[in-house]
C-alpha cells in the first residue's frame, strides 16, 4: 500500500507545498531545518490537520482530497503516529497504554495483544505507569502501541529526539528492527543525519514548506542541492557566479569543469579536499594557502578546519595529521581538482 | 527543594491583619456558643430538618452542576467564537450578580407565570418557586458557574496532543472524551465539584428569593440561622458552628485539591 501525498496548507507563517510518495516496505526520512513544515505534514497525513488543497492517499484510499473532496478522520485512517515526547495516557499503565489501540477485540484478548508486544519491544514491567519510565522505555511503550493498532502506515516524529545519548543507540537499533519488519509505508521526521543514515532507505528534504531534495543518501551526498542539505551532510558549499569556468566566490574565485552561467551552488566532499605541507605540482586547478584554524576527531578521520578568503573543511586520516604537522597550526596548501566540485544551477 | 525566598519584613503586618481578620469571627462564634445546651440543640427537628434538607439540595445541586455543566464546560473549551464568549458571559453573570436578583430573575422565567414556569407547572405537576426543586434550582443557578468555569480552564490547559495520539489509534471524539479528557481532568473535577458543592451549600439570597422560607421545605440551614437570629440567637450560633464544622470536615481531607499544592 502507497502512501503518495501532495500536502497544500498554509499555516501562520508557514506555506506548505510539498509532494512525495513513501513505497510499502520503504523507510523514508523527512529532514528540515526547524519550521521547515515537517511536523505539520505529518500531521496532515495522520489527519490531525486538513489540507487547504491537493490529495492524500493511501493505497487506493483518497484520505484527504483537499476541501472540496473526501476527509477520513484520523480515527479511521489507520496510520500510526509515534510522537517525539511519546504521549503516553499518563493515568494508564503501559499495558493499559499498548491495549488502548487494539481493535476488534475482547478485552482479554486486547490484554495479550499488548503484552505480546511489550516483550517485543523489550518492556519487562507492563504495570508500570508513563511517570516511572525512563524516556527510552517510554518511548518503546509508544512504539508498541503505535505498532499493536495495526496500522497500514507509520510515521514517526522525531522519535530519538528526547532520549538521551545512553539509551539513544538501543532504541535506535530497535527501531530499525520495527521498521523493516513493519510491511507498510514508514515514514520518519528526523533533524540527525546519523539517525537517518540508519533507518531510512530514502530522504526528502524539506526548506520552507518545500520539496528541496529528494533520494538515496548517495544522490544527496553526491549532489547536494542546497547549502542546509550540504551543511546536514558535512558537505563544503559556496554560492558563487559563475563564468567561463570561473566561480566567483567574494574575494576568491574556483576553477570548475562546467559551461553553467549565472548563480550556482558548488558544493565538494571533505574528502575531496587534499592538503600539503608544499606547494603541490601537477593538475589540481584550485590551489591555494590557507589557515589551520582546528582539528575535529572523528573516530577514524580527522576534519581540518581552513580559514582564509575560501573557508573549507577537509577530512584526512589521522596518519595524514601528524604527517604534515597540522596540530601545530600554520599554514598549509589547499588543492582541490576542478572535477570534484559538484556545481548547480540556482 | 529550594529554599523559599526571604519575606520581606514590611509585610508582616498586613499579612498577620489579614489572619486576625479571618480567625476573629470563628473566635466570636466559639466564645458565644452555648457549649453546654449545644447537644440537645442539635438534636432539636428544626435543626436537624435544615442540615438534611441543605445536604440533600446542596448534593442535588452539585449533581446537576456535573450533569449540565461539564458538557457545557467541554463545549466551550472546544473553540473560540463569538457566541462562546457570549455564553461565557452569560454563564458568569451569577457569580457577579447578588443572588437576590438571580433569584428575582429566576421567578421571572421558572416562576407561575414566567416565561416558561406556566408552561412547566403542568409537566411537572408541581410549581418551582417555594418548593425542595426550586431550592436544588436556586442553589444551581448560582453554584454551576463556579464548576463550569473551573472545568472549562482544566480542559483549556490539557495538553490537546492526547487526544490527538488517541485519535490516530481508533478512538472517536465520544471515546476520547470519556477515556482521555475525562481521566486526565479528574483533579479539575474534583476541586470544581467542592466549589459547586460550597457555594450551594451557603446559598441564601436566590434560594430565599425564588423558594421562600419554608420550614421543612425551603429552609436551608443558611436560611435557619439567619431566621433563627431574630428569635433565638443561641441556635443562630449552633446553627453557624455547624455549618462551620461540616466546611471543614470536608475542606481539610480534600485540602490538597482545593488549594494550590506547595
Amino acid at each position: 500500500m502507497k502512501l503518495a501525498a501532495d500536502l497544500h496548507l498554509r499555516r501562520g507563517t508557514l506555506r506548505l507545498d510539498a509532494g512525495f510518495v513513501v513505497a510499502p516496505g520503504s523507510t523514508v526520512a523527512l529532514l528540515g531545518p526547524n519550521g521547515a513544515g515537517k511536523t505539520t505534514a505529518l500531521r496532515c497525513l495522520a489527519g490531525l490537520l486538513r489540507l487547504d488543497a491537493g490529495s492524500i492517499t493511501l493505497g487506493e484510499r483518497r484520505l484527504d482530497g483537499g476541501p472540496d473532496g473526501p476527509f477520513v478522520p484520523p480515527e479511521h485512517r489507520g496510520i500510526g503516529l509515534l510522537f517525539q515526547d511519546h504521549l503516553l495516557f499518563p493515568h494508564r499503565t503501559a499495558l493499559q497504554n499498548v491495549a488502548y489501540g487494539v481493535r476488534g477485540a475482547s478485552r482479554k484478548r486486547a490484554r495479550a495483544i499488548a503484552g505480546a508486544w511489550l516483550e517485543r519491544v523489550g518492556i519487562a514491567t507492563p504495570e508500570l505507569r508513563p511517570a516511572q519510565l525512563s524516556g527510552g522505555q517510554a518511548q518503546r511503550v509508544a512504539l508498541a502501541r503505535a505498532l499493536a493498532s495495526n496500522p497500514s502506515a507509520l510515521l514517526l516524529d522525531e522519535p530519538l529526539a528526547a532520549i538521551d545519548a545512553s539509551a539513544r543507540f538501543e532504541l535506535r537499533r530497535l527501531l530499525r528492527e520495527h521498521l523493516r519488519a513493519f510491511p507498510g509505508p514508514r515514514l520518519l521526521v528526523l533533524h540527525d543525519i546519523a539517525d537517518a543514515l540508519a533507518l531510512a532507505d530514502r530522504l526528502v528534504v524539506l526548506e520552507q514548506g518545500q520539496v528541496v531534495q529528494a533520494g538515496s543518501i548517495n544522490d544527496l551526498v553526491c549532489r547536494p542541492r542546497s547549502r542546509y542539505v550540504a551543511d546536514l551532510l558535512g558537505v563544503n558549499s559556496f554560492v558563487g557566479d559563475c563564468r567561463d569556468g570561473h566561480v566567483r566566490l567574494g574575494a576568491a574565485s574556483l576553477t570548475v569543469a562546467t559551461a553553467t552561467t549565472g548563480e550556482v551552488l558548488v558544493t565538494v566532499h571533505p574528502r575531496a579536499v587534499s592538503l600539503f605541507r608544499s606547494r603541490p605540482e601537477g593538475s589540481p586547478r584550485n590551489v591555494w594557502l590557507a589557515p589551520v584554524l582546528g582539528l575535529e576527531h572523528q573516530l577514524e578521520r580527522v576534519r581540518v578546519e581552513l580559514g582564509g578568503a575560501l573557508p573549507v573543511v577537509a577530512e584526512v586520516t589521522r596518519a595524514a595529521v601528524d604527517e604534515l604537522r597540522l596540530a601545530d597550526g600554520g599554514e598549509v596548501w589547499v588543492a582541490i581538482k576542478a572535477t570534484e566540485l559538484v556545481v548547480t544551477a540556482r | 527543594m529550594t529554599p523559599a525566598p526571604r519575606f520581606p519584613v514590611l509585610l508582616w503586618l498586613p499579612a498577620a491583619l489579614a489572619a486576625a481578620f479571618f480567625l476573629l469571627p470563628l473566635v466570636g462564634l466559639c466564645q458565644r456558643a452555648p457549649w453546654s445546651s449545644l447537644a440537645t440543640r442539635l438534636a432539636s427537628p428544626a435543626i436537624r430538618d435544615a442540615l438534611w434538607l441543605s445536604l440533600q439540595c446542596s448534593a442535588a445541586a452539585t449533581t446537576l452542576s456535573l450533569l449540565f455543566g461539564l458538557p457545557l464546560a467541554a463545549w466551550l473549551a472546544a473553540g473560540s467564537s463569538r457566541l462562546r464568549t457570549a455564553v461565557r458571559v452569560l454563564v458568569t453573570l451569577p457569580m457577579v450578580l447578588p443572588p437576590v436578583v438571580g433569584g428575582v430573575a429566576m421567578l421571572l422565567a421558572y416562576g407561575r407565570n414566567g416565561l416558561i414556569g406556566s408552561a412547566a407547572e403542568p409537566w411537572l405537576g408541581f410549581a418551582l418557586p417555594f418548593t425542595t426543586p426550586g431550592v436544588v434550582l436556586a442553589e444551581t443557578y448560582v453554584a454551576m458557574p463556579f464548576f463550569v468555569l473551573a472545568v472549562e480552564g482544566g480542559l483549556r490547559g490539557l495538553d490537546p496532543r492526547y487526544a490527538e495520539a488517541a485519535a490516530t489509534l481508533g478512538a472517536g471524539p465520544g471515546r476520547v472524551f470519556r477515556t482521555v479528557t475525562v481521566p486526565m481532568l479528574l483533579p479539575t473535577l474534583r476541586s470544581g465539584l467542592l466549589l459547586a458543592w460550597a457555594r450551594a451549600l451557603g446559598e441564601f439570597g436566590a434560594t430565599i428569593t425564588f423558594a421562600g422560607n419554608l420550614a421543612g421545605a425551603t429552609r436551608t440551614m443558611p436560611l435557619a440561622v439567619y431566621t433563627a437570629l431574630e428569635t433565638d440567637p443561641d441556635a443562630a450560633i449552633t446553627l453557624s458552628l455547624l455549618m462551620v464544622g461540616i466546611a471543614a470536615a470536608v475542606l481539610f481531607p480534600l485540602r490538597r485539591h482545593w488549594l494550590p499544592s506547595r
